[in-house]
């Protein structure tokens, strides 16, 4: 059994949710090869090489998978990944556009977002927002899975030593082009993988009292994410959404202030070690997976418990 | 042009779902089904298309039960022109219903697909990207905008960082996020009007498409329940049990 990764990255580096689904590799056993496909990649394969447990790093550097566009970068990877069991990914935004597409090329079923492996060809993961967890079987030739980052522990980033292999891709298929992004700027640690995530929610009235969380989240080195609400009303930009339709976290603490905890809420923070929720309305349901709920108002809890660590 | 719009129909997502006692399932007897929360973003877009004079018909498309025809009639309430339904009793994965999708879009050649980023019931993702491989059309998937702009269409996509724009070829594939738009709802006359609207019903069969799965499910389970927590009575309780008990700061 080989397994190929596709490597999430920046061209420059290598994404903290690669080592994740290298983890999930090395759990489904058997020989790991990572496929970084960029423009000027040299250093996210040279970071790929040192992954602890991948024997082997398959570069493709051209132009043409410079910003990851699916039609260009699924039929490298179609192609490729002919020749092994099992072909995973990351389920980031990158990860979900292109892996699908690679599944329908091969002519095999995907499974999305796993967050345990059972053996080689079965699998858990969560449906219905998380509400049941389901245990599934492949019996594809070619297993295609995407990976949630938060089912398994990072393997380490450094350790190993993998050969380096320069593989042609194909041209531009010229089906689409990239015409540019807007990254929203953070120093805080990325929210996917923070040890500490504060949230706010509807609850925070306005964007200008996320100051309150950042001033929190800066005492504890903690990321800041928000419920639908809040980016719904404007308060924060989407990215910082946490919930079925943004980011899946699992963090060593969550603190939610001024959250309900709608399903769709719970479903990307609801395997957090630890959840305290701070809200005014003690019969929100967030109470009911909290494990140290303080009811009142947040405009006078956060203050006071930023001064207090 | 004529746009497709893949809908499903799900459970209603406020409905908290049970798992059925022989782990076979979650238990959707007797429970209320609705549209696809992104599915009805979809439909508002391609109907906001066609108030613009881009698009010129809608055709929504569902692949399930004889019972989704209800959410049928709910998108030609919203504006939809008209409607197929591909009948299957079974619940299909992803790619079957892509294939499906692939033999529609054969048929109805529209110029643009927009389906729903993801339905709430498998929260697979799968479905746009797969029928883009199969058409060979491009993807812009997460849209957060989709401007027509001649024979291209112009996608902002939400990604990880942020926003990233690409440009597209018509025909493509879009999928829908959240922000897109806020969803119309029905008029009591429009409702009326929808249900005098053209209604096809096919077969995957008369499609010509083998829907058979290399997936199984093996068992249902509820997710591990989080033991009861407790409520503190101040911001000092709180740092103490956070300090000395979880330990987590």
């Amino acid at each position: 059994m080989t397994i190929l990764v596709i490597a999430e990255h920046t061209n420059a580096a290598l994404a903290a949710a690669t080592l994740n689904t290298v983890a999930a590799a090395a759990k489904i056993g058997g020989d790991i090869h990572v496929l970084v496909a960029g423009a000027a990649c040299g250093a996210a394969a040279e970071a790929a090489a040192k992954v602890a447990g991948v024997a082997k790093v398959l570069v493709a550097d051209n132009a043409a998978y410079a910003h990851q566009l699916p039609e260009n970068v699924a039929p490298l990877v179609a192609e490729l990944g002919k020749g092994y069991s099992h072909i995973l990914a990351a389920a980031t935004s990158n990860g979900k556009n292109i892996l699908p597409r690679v599944a329908a090329q091969l002519d095999v079923d995907q499974i999305s977002e796993i967050i345990a492996v059972e053996s080689a060809d079965t699998f858990k993961r969560p449906i219905y927002a998380g509400n049941a967890i389901a245990t599934v079987q492949s019996s594809a030739a070619v297993k295609v899975i995407t990976v949630r980052s938060t089912g398994f522990d990072p393997i380490a980033a450094e350790g190993g030593s993998a050969a380096v292999e320069a593989v042609s891709g194909s041209a531009d298929a010229g089906k689409s082009a990239f015409v540019g992004e807007e990254l929203a700027k953070s120093d805080r640690p990325e929210l996917t993988a923070a040890k500490i995530v504060v949230s706010g929610g509807r609850g925070m009235q306005n964007g200008d009292n996320f100051k309150h969380l950042y001033a929190l989240a800066d005492k504890l080195g903690a990321a800041v994410g928000a419920s639908r609400a809040a980016v719904d009303a404007g308060f924060v930009p989407n990215d910082m959404q946490v919930g079925q339709t943004g980011k899946i976290v699992a963090p060593q603490l969550y603190i939610a202030v001024g959250i309900s905890g709608a399903i769709q809420h719970l479903a990307g923070m609801k395997d957090s070690k630890v959840i305290v929720a701070i809200n005014k309305d003690e019969e929100a349901p967030i109470f009911q997976v909290a494990d140290y709920g303080l009811v009142g108002d947040l405009f006078e809890l956060v203050p006071e418990l930023t001064g207090m660590l | 042009m004529n746009v497709l719009v893949p809908i499903k129909r799900v459970v209603d997502y406020n409905v908290k779902v049970r798992v059925k006692a022989d782990n076979s399932g979650v238990d959707l007897a007797n429970v209320k089904m609705s549209m696809n929360p992104f599915c009805e973003i979809a439909v508002e877009e391609a109907v906001r298309l066609k108030e613009k004079g881009v698009a010129s018909e809608i055709v929504v498309v569902t692949i399930g039960p004889n019972t989704a025809q209800e959410q049928l009639r709910t998108a030609l309430a919203l504006g939809a022109d008209r409607a197929i339904l591909v009948e299957s009793a079974d619940e299909l994965n992803s790619l079957a219903v892509a294939k499906l999708l692939k033999a529609v879009v054969e048929k109805e050649q529209p110029q643009l697909v927009i389906l729903g980023k993801q339905a709430i019931d498998s929260d697979n993702n799968q479905t746009g990207q797969m029928l883009g491989a199969l058409t060979g059309y491009a993807q812009g998937t997460f849209a957060s905008k989709v401007e027509v702009a001649g024979d291209k269409v112009n996608v902002t996509r939400e990604i990880d960082g942020g926003l990233q724009t690409v440009a597209l070829n018509l025909p493509a594939i879009v999928t829908t996020d959240l922000r897109l738009n806020e969803p119309r709802y029905a008029s009591l006359p429009n409702i009326m009007k929808a249900k005098k609207k053209p209604l096809d019903v096919v077969t995957p069969d008369a499609l010509g498409v083998s829907t058979a799965s290399t997936v199984k499910t093996l068992k249902v389970e509820a997710p591990a329940a989080r033991s009861a927590g407790i409520k503190v009575k101040s911001v000092a309780e709180l740092v103490e049990k956070l300090k000395n008990e979880a330990k987590v700061i």
